[in-house]
C-alpha cells in the first residue's frame, strides 16, 4: 500500500523540519517527502490544516496482560494506544506472571503482533517477580527484546539491591527506569500529605517519599554508570534533584503523566473521585506548575500517561480500598495540545520532543525521521478534532479516567504504524 | 405578595377586653374557681391570651393560675411541609398531673393544632380534665374537636385568613380577616 | 431549614445551621429531662437505617435513643451482620437497602468518604456518624451544645484539642466547627500527633501543654485511637500521660470557670486521669446527654426539611 499525505504541517526538529510539505508512504517505510508530490496508485490522505509528526511513543503503560486481562489486554491497550495517536507503548512488567523473563517478554511482543496495531515494547523486571530480592534474567530478556528494565509500581527497597540492579543493567545498552518510593514513609499512604490528606482525614503519602529515592537511585547511578531514568516524577524537589543531576553529566532522565502536569490535590473534593488516587499521589499546584516548566526547560525528558486501567468495581468504592490509578493513553495528546501546544505555550517540536523523540531514545530504539528511508510510524494531528471524554470514547477496556466529562480541542486523526493505516479519521481499524 | 390590609376588623380592643373577661368568669363558674386551674398557650400566640386570662382570673378570683406554654412542633402530622423555624421550648413551670388545664390558642380552625396540643399535653403528665379557650372560632373543623370557651365566633372561608394581634405582642389587640395571599399555616 | 442536605462535615455547615440545630437540641432536651414520656411523633412512619460498618457503641445507642424518642422506625445492620464484610460492595449494600425506601442513613464507617459514597447511592438523607479519620459531625455537635450551655455562647471562648490530632475524626469536625463559630482553637499534642498540614484550620499547633493550658476555657481532650496507631507515634502510655495526659497538676492551672471535655471512651490513666476526669470541671457526661438532644435535633431538621409532596 502507498500512501501520500498531502499538505500537512510537517513537525519533526530531528531533520529541521516545521513546514507544510506532502509525504509519501510505501510498504511500511517513509519514501519521499517533499512539495508537490505525486503518486497516481497512492492513496491520497488531505494534510490541510494538520500536523504530521513522527510516531507518539508512550514508554510507561500497564497493559494487565497477562494475569488482569479483565482491566485490559495487549489488544484492548493497542487498540486505545492508536486512538490517543501512539505508535509505540513500552509495559510495565507488573503482570502475572510478572514479566521478569524472555519467555514473558516473547508473549508480549507476539501477542501485540497478533492485535497488528501499534508497536508493544515490552520492559523487563529488575528483580525476579519485582519482589526486590534478586536479578529477573535480565540477560534474557533483552535477548529477547527488552526495551529498559523496571520494577514500576513500587521501587526496590534495599539500596544494595538496587545498586545491583543498576550494575548488572550497566553492561547493556539498557536504562533502569524506576518508580521511587520509600515506603516506610509512605505506609498507608493514599493521598498527598498535607493540605488534602488533612482535609479529606487519610493517611498521606509525603513528597519526601519520592524525592528520598530519588536522591538515592541518582548516588547509584552516578557509582554504577547506569542510565537512569525517573518514572512519574511529580514534586518540584525530586525534579530539582534530576536538574542537578543532569547539570553534572550524570546519565539521568524522567518523565512526567498528564495527571501531574494538569491536575492538583485540590482537585479531589469530598467527592473523593477514585479516578483522582494515583501512586504517586497528585501532588500541591505549585509541583503541577513546577512539572509544566520543567517539561518546557528541558529538564524533563518525555510525557507518559502511566495508562492504568482498572475495572469498575475497583474503583467505585471507598477512596482508600481503591486501586491507584488511571487510564491515560485516549487523553494525553489532546490534554497536551489543548493545554500546552494550541494555546501557544509549547512549541510544536518540542512536543515532538518529549512525545516522540526523547522516549524512543531512552528506550533504545531506532529513531523515526520525517525523511526517506525512515520506518513509516506517523501520528497526523487534526487541531480542530473535538474530543468529549466520556467512556464511549475510551476504547481501553477500563474507563477510569481522570478527565471524564471534559471537552477537549485537538487529537490525532490518523495514525500509521509500519506503514498501515491503522487508525483512520479518528477510528481504529479492526484488525 | 402582601395585600393592602384586612378587609374587616371583626374585635376591636375594647370586644377583646369583653371577651376575655367573659371566658374568665366561664372558667372559673365551670370548675367552680381557680383552684387546681392550670392554663397552657399553645406556642406562639395562645401564650400571650394565656397570660391574659390568668391577670383577669386572679383579678376576679384573688388567685392566679399558674401559665404554662407548650410547643407542638414536634407534634404535627404535617412535618415534611415545613418545619418551625423558631422553636419556643415547651415550658410547663406546674405539675400537670390531676389539675385542670385550659389550652389556650387564639384561632380554631381544622382542629389539627389542638389534637396535637393534646397529645403533647399527655406525654407530659396526666391532667384531671382538658379544656380549650380560643379567642376566635372560625369553623371547618376535620376532626371531632370543640372549644369549651370561644370569644367570637367567626364564620370565613377558606379563602380567608383570621389573624389575631395581642398587645405588648404584635400592636394593639385586635381581631382581623385578610384574603389569603400566601400560604399561612392554620393558626 | 438546614443549608446541607445531608449531614456529611462541619465544613459545609453554617453559622446559622449551627445554631439552629444547638437552639432545636434545647427544645428536646426538654423532652428527655421530662418526667413523663420522653418521646414525640415527630419522625412516626420515617425510616432510618443505622448503618455501622465498624464497631461503635456510644455513637450507636446515643443515635438509636434520638431515633426511638423521635419515634422513628430503625434498622440496624453493621458487624458481624453486615454484608458488606461478605464482600459485598458498598454500591451493591446501599442499593440493596435503598429498595426498600428509607428515609435516613446514619453511617460509622471505617473508611473516610463514605458518608460521601453513600449519597451517590441513595435517594434517602445521609448522617455521618464517624467516615475514618474525616468527619464526626454529630459528635462536634453535642461537644458545641455542653459549651454553650456551659458558657451560655461560643464565640470568643478559647479551646485546647489535645491529643491524637493527626488520626482525629473528632479534630477534624471540632475545630472548623468552633472557627465558624468564632471560638479559638489550639491544638496540642505531640509532634508526630500534629496534623499534616496546620494550615488548614488556621490555629496554632504547639506540644507545649503546660504553656497553653492556663489560658483555656475549654480543655477538649481527644481519645488516643490506639487501635489507630501505626508505627508507634509515642513510647509509651505512660510517657504520653506525663507529657499530655491531663492530670490534677495541669487541672489546678486551669481558669476558674474553664471545663474538660472528652468524646469518650476515655482511657484513663492515659490522655486523662480518673481524679480530673470526674471533677466538678469535667462535663464528659453532659455531653454523653447532649448527645441524644443533639442528635434528634439534626435528624428533625433534616427529616423535617424534606418536601415529602403531600400538599397544603
Amino acid at each position: 500500500m502507498a500512501y501520500l499525505i498531502r499538505g500537512a504541517n510537517v513537525v519533526d526538529p530531528q531533520v529541521g523540519l516545521n513546514e507544510i510539505c506532502d509525504v509519501l508512504v510505501e510498504g511500511d517505510k517513509i519514501a519521499q517527502v517533499g512539495k508537490d508530490l505525486d503518486a497516481t496508485d497512492a492513496t491520497v490522505i488531505d494534510g490541510a490544516g494538520k500536523y504530521l509528526v513522527p510516531g507518539l511513543v508512550d514508554m510507561h503503560v500497564h497493559f494487565r496482560d497477562p494475569g488482569f486481562e479483565y482491566k485490559e489486554t495487549i489488544t484492548t491497550g493497542s487498540r486505545a494506544a492508536v486512538h490517543g495517536g501512539f505508535t509505540d507503548v513500552a509495559t510495565m512488567p507488573n503482570t502475572s506472571p510478572v514479566t521478569d523473563s524472555g519467555s514473558e517478554i516473547r508473549y508480549q511482543i507476539e501477542q501485540a503482533q497478533m492485535a497488528n496495531l501499534c508497536h508493544v515494547r515490552p520492559m523487563g523486571a529488575l528483580t525476579a517477580e519485582q519482589k526486590g530480592e534478586s536479578l529477573a534474567e535480565i540477560g534474557d530478556m533483552v535477548a529477547e527484546g527488552a526495551s529498559a528494565f523496571s520494577d514500576d509500581g513500587h521501587g526496590v527497597q534495599s539500596a544494595g539491591m538496587m545498586r545491583t540492579c543498576m550494575e548488572y543493567v550497566s553492561q547493556f545498552d539498557r536504562v533502569v527506569c524506576a518508580h521511587c518510593e520509600v515506603e516506610s514513609l509512605t505506609t498507608n499512604g493514599v493521598i498527598n500529605e498535607g493540605r488534602a490528606s488533612t482535609r479529606l482525614g487519610m493517611f498521606g503519602w509525603p513528597a519526601l517519599g519520592e524525592e528520598l529515592e530519588i536522591m538515592r537511585d541518582i548516588e547509584l547511578a552516578r557509582i554504577t554508570g547506569c542510565d537512569f531514568h525517573v518514572c512519574h516524577i511529580s514534586t518540584a524537589r525530586g525534579l530539582e534533584y534530576v536538574r542537578r543531576a543532569k547539570a553534572e553529566g550524570l546519565p539521568v532522565t524522567c518523565e512526567v503523566t498528564p495527571h501531574h502536569l494538569f491536575l492538583c490535590e485540590d482537585d479531589i473534593t469530598d467527592a473523593y473521585n477514585t479516578n483522582l488516587k494515583m501512586n504517586p499521589p497528585l501532588r500541591t499546584s505549585a509541583d503541577a506548575a513546577a512539572m509544566r516548566e520543567g517539561l518546557l526547560d528541558g529538564s524533563i525528558d518525555c510525557v507518559v500517561t502511566d495508562h492504568a486501567p482498572h475495572a469498575a468495581h475497583e474503583k467505585d468504592c471507598e477512596w482508600e480500598i481503591a486501586y491507584f490509578g488511571c487510564v491515560g493513553l485516549e487523553t494525553s495528546l489532546p490534554l497536551m495540545l489543548a493545554n500546552m501546544v494550541l494555546p501557544g505555550k509549547m512549541s510544536w517540536e518540542r512536543m515532538v520532543e518529549v512525545m516522540a523523540i526523547n522516549p524512543r531514545r531512552i528506550l533504545r530504539l531506532d529513531p523515526v525521521r520525517l525523511e526517506a528511508g525512515s520506518s513509516a510510524d506517523l501520528t497526523l494531528i487534526d487541531p480542530q478534532m473535538v474530543v468529549h471524554v466520556t467512556p464511549e470514547y475510551l476504547q481501553c477496556k477500563s474507563k477510569n479516567s481522570s478527565f471524564l466529562g471534559l471537552t477537549l480541542k485537538g487529537c490525532a486523526c490518523d495514525v500509521f504504524v509500519d506503514g498501515r493505516h491503522v487508525l483512520v479519521d479518528g477510528k481504529v481499524v479492526e484488525a | 405578595m402582601e395585600n393592602m390590609g384586612p378587609k374587616a376588623t371583626i374585635m376591636d380592643d375594647v370586644a377583646m377586653r369583653r371577651a376575655v373577661t367573659r371566658i374568665a368568669h366561664e372558667i372559673l363558674e365551670h370548675n367552680e374557681g381557680a383552684q387546681g386551674l392550670g392554663l397552657v398557650g399553645i406556642v406562639s400566640r395562645g401564650v400571650p391570651i394565656a397570660r391574659i386570662l390568668s391577670n383577669e382570673i386572679a383579678d376576679i378570683e384573688g388567685t392566679r393560675p399558674p401559665v404554662g406554654q407548650l410547643d407542638i412542633s414536634f407534634y404535627r402530622d404535617d412535618i415534611g411541609r415545613s418545619i418551625a423555624p423558631v422553636l419556643h421550648a415547651t415550658n410547663i413551670p406546674f405539675d400537670v398531673n390531676r389539675r385542670d388545664i385550659v389550652l389556650v390558642d387564639d384561632v380554631l380552625y381544622t382542629g389539627r393544632t389542638v389534637r396535637s396540643a393534646l397529645d403533647a399535653l399527655m406525654d407530659i403528665g396526666r391532667p384531671r380534665t382538658v379544656q380549650l379557650a380560643v379567642m376566635v372560632d372560625r369553623g371547618h373543623r376535620e376532626l371531632p374537636i370543640r372549644a369549651d370557651y370561644v370569644g367570637k365566633n367567626v364564620p370565613s372561608s377558606h379563602a380567608e385568613d383570621i389573624r389575631v394581634h395581642i398587645k405588648g405582642t404584635d400592636g394593639d389587640n385586635s381581631v382581623t380577616i385578610w384574603d389569603k395571599t400566601h400560604n399561612k399555616k392554620e393558626a | 431549614m438546614l443549608s446541607v442536605r445531608h449531614l456529611i462535615d462541619t465544613t459545609s455547615l453554617t453559622a446559622d445551621d449551627i445554631t439552629q440545630i444547638l437552639d432545636t437540641a434545647r427544645s428536646f432536651a426538654e423532652i428527655n429531662a421530662r418526667k413523663g414520656i420522653k418521646k414525640v411523633p415527630a419522625l412516626r412512619g420515617r425510616t432510618i437505617v443505622n448503618l455501622f460498618l465498624e464497631p461503635s457503641t456510644r455513637t450507636r445507642s446515643s443515635f438509636e435513643l434520638a431515633e426511638k424518642r423521635l419515634s422513628a422506625d430503625t434498622l440496624n445492620m453493621g458487624g458481624s451482620t453486615s454484608s458488606v464484610v461478605k464482600g459485598e460492595s458498598l454500591a451493591d449494600t446501599i442499593q440493596t437497602i435503598d429498595a426498600m425506601n428509607v428515609d435516613m442513613f446514619v453511617v460509622r464507617a471505617r473508611l473516610a468518604g463514605t458518608p460521601q459514597k453513600i449519597t451517590e447511592n441513595t435517594d434517602a438523607i445521609v448522617i455521618n456518624a464517624g467516615d475514618g479519620k474525616h468527619q464526626h459531625p454529630t459528635q462536634a455537635m453535642l461537644d458545641l451544645y455542653t459549651i454553650r450551655e456551659h458558657f451560655g455562647h461560643l464565640d470568643g471562648l478559647k479551646v485546647a484539642i489535645v491529643g491524637d490530632l493527626a488520626h482525629s475524626r473528632v479534630c477534624g469536625s471540632l475545630a472548623p466547627a468552633l472557627k465558624t463559630m468564632g471560638a479559638e482553637v489550639t491544638l496540642v499534642g505531640p509532634p508526630t500527633f500534629l496534623v499534616d498540614d496546620p494550615t488548614y484550620y488556621a490555629c496554632p499547633q504547639t506540644s507545649d501543654f503546660d504553656s497553653v493550658i492556663a489560658d483555656m476555657d475549654v480543655v477538649y481532650m481527644l481519645r488516643v485511637q490506639l487501635e489507630r496507631m501505626e508505627g508507634a507515634a509515642i513510647p509509651s502510655k505512660r510517657e504520653y500521660n506525663r507529657l499530655y495526659g491531663l492530670d490534677l497538676r495541669r487541672e489546678r492551672m486551669m481558669k476558674e470557670n474553664a471545663i474538660i471535655c472528652h468524646p469518650g471512651p476515655m482511657n484513663r490513666g492515659m490522655e486523662i486521669n480518673t481524679e480530673v476526669a470526674d471533677c466538678a470541671r469535667s462535663r464528659i457526661l453532659d455531653q454523653v446527654t447532649a448527645g441524644v438532644a443533639t442528635r434528634m435535633a439534626e435528624m428533625y431538621l433534616l427529616l423535617g426539611g424534606e418536601n415529602d409532596g403531600i400538599s397544603d
